[in-house]
């Protein structure tokens, strides 16, 4: 085995190649589950009115739309297993994420309420941060789960029974893609608002301070 | 720094001016230029990436693929949740690919139900034999791959019961059936032979209405909407894959629940 001198070794980076990799695939999986999904939606919405026009859709009608999604099921779903192996692993997900102090949510809403966005260090996220990784990591599992019933509902019938029938799964599924275009939203924003960190999930971003996993 | 390509003294002005036409075509072009780009890359992003080959073959093998996953999900002896009669909808939800008042209505003393591939006894049936067949009841849940949902209920015999009436060969892959409104359909072997998979004859215990198949039509638990053809004339065993009407057009082939 190969091992690294402390000394002489540098510190890793805060975004390590192995994340990089999984953050972009997963932006692609996500594009591809969002609009293909649109697509299936449109044949019987869900919200009265409410259609996604063409130019938002993946697929020219719902078969195609419903081949993209289970073609694009497998990268998301695999790409996110990779993901929490890797952060739990290697301890990273734990150490971006946690602690979470409510306390440290309101000073930072307060402060955003102000237009006071510091974000002078990128390898330190704030509470609100981390609160927003956590949620759409959990609408991701969310929306795995609930997709896989939506796919099988008879073979899943009591956990499907269990969150409220079928059509309720359906909502479900809805409201968790719903949660994940309103993070997705507040991200691109923000990483358009402070270019750096765009930058850093490209290149690694800074090296972070000595006894930090990677 | 200073960049060696910038002269070190910097030229009069009047130079500029001389060149001004030139410097304006040079401008022109390269808006030109940029413009066509620009149309090269709306042209891109507007065409529809499903509609390339490459990636059409790409998710019909993920389709493929699919079907061999959903095959290994199947659990033949899971049943589907039923439901009480009084949830029955009547009359059930219609929907193919016309219209209902284009429904071309079956003869019963006309129609028969033809037999071929790997079954040993072929002779047709007729409606008055099938009605001797053991006949199960099912209040089962359709679910349409558009979203929607209703619960029916179907009796009738099983197919099971039927291959093995005719001495069907149940190690076959596929079992396919031919209708009277030219909509083909087959489903996997697994599926045909699980128990709430019915030859319906009856809708809420009256003979089926004509838009609902009358004589005959297909009523799987395990199995989305388009996958239940009506007005069958035909049933085959094969080895070799039937396709579909929608699958032909690109929808998944196994559509298991």
């Amino acid at each position: 085995m190969r091992r690294k001198s402390r000394g002489t070794s540098l510190p890793p980076r805060l975004h390590p190649l192995p994340v990089r990799l999984m953050h972009w695939t997963n932006a692609l999986a996500m594009i591809i589950m969002i609009m293909s999904g649109w697509g299936i939606y449109d044949d019987y919405v869900i919200i009265h009115g409410l259609h996604f026009s063409a130019a938002y859709r993946l697929g020219s009608w719902a078969a195609p739309s419903l081949l993209w999604h289970f073609a694009g099921m497998w990268l998301l779903a695999l790409n996110g297993v990779a993901y929490l192996g890797y952060g739990i692993a290697t301890g990273r997900l734990r150490e971006r994420m946690l602690p979470i102090h409510f306390k440290d949510v309101l000073h930072t809403v307060r402060d955003t309420l102000h237009f006071k966005i510091e974000h002078d260090d990128l390898t330190v996220y704030n509470a609100v941060q981390k609160l927003l990784y956590i949620v759409v990591i959990l609408a991701g599992i969310w929306q795995v789960f609930t997709g896989l019933l939506i796919w099988k509902p008879i073979q899943f019938s009591s956990a499907v029974s269990l969150l409220g029938g079928f059509q309720a799964v359906r909502i479900e599924h809805f409201i968790g893609m719903s949660v994940i275009v309103g993070f997705l939203i507040v991200h691109v924003a923000l990483s358009i608002l402070v270019p750096r960190t765009l930058w850093a999930m490209l290149s690694g971003g800074p090296r972070l301070a000595g006894g930090t996993h990677p | 720094m200073k960049s060696p390509f910038r002269p070190a003294q910097p030229p009069t002005a009047a130079i500029l001016d001389d060149h001004r036409r030139l410097i304006r075509l040079i401008e022109r072009r390269g808006i030109l230029r940029g413009g066509l780009s620009l149309g090269m890359l709306a042209m891109l992003t507007g065409c529809d990436v499903t509609s390339e080959p490459a990636v059409d073959k790409a998710l019909h093998l993920m389709s493929s693929w699919n079907d061999r996953v959903q095959a290994a999900l199947f659990d033949p002896n899971h049943l589907a949740p039923t439901y009480p009669k009084s949830m029955i909808l009547q009359p059930p939800k219609f929907n193919a690919y016309y219209d209902i008042t284009e429904v071309k209505p079956v003869d019963p003393q006309t129609w028969k139900l033809e037999l071929a591939g790997l079954i040993s006894d072929k002779r047709p049936w007729t409606a008055e034999r099938l009605a001797t067949l053991p006949e199960r009841e099912m209040v089962i849940k359709h679910i349409c791959v558009e979203g929607w949902d209703y619960i029916g209920g179907w009796s009738g015999p099983t197919l099971r019961s039927f291959l093995e009436r005719v001495g069907a060969d149940l190690h076959a892959k596929y079992v396919a059936f031919k209708t009277a409104d030219d909509y083909p359909s087959s489903i996997d072997m697994a599926t045909a032979l699980h128990p709430q998979t019915l030859l319906a004859t009856k809708y809420a215990g009256a003979p089926l209405a004509d838009p609902f198949g009358f004589p005959l039509r297909l009523r799987m638990a395990t199995k989305l909407g388009y996958k239940n053809p009506k007005w069958i004339t035909a049933i085959e065993v094969t080895n070799r894959y039937p396709g579909g009407y929608w699958e032909n057009l690109g929808e998944n082939w196994f559509a298991g629940m």
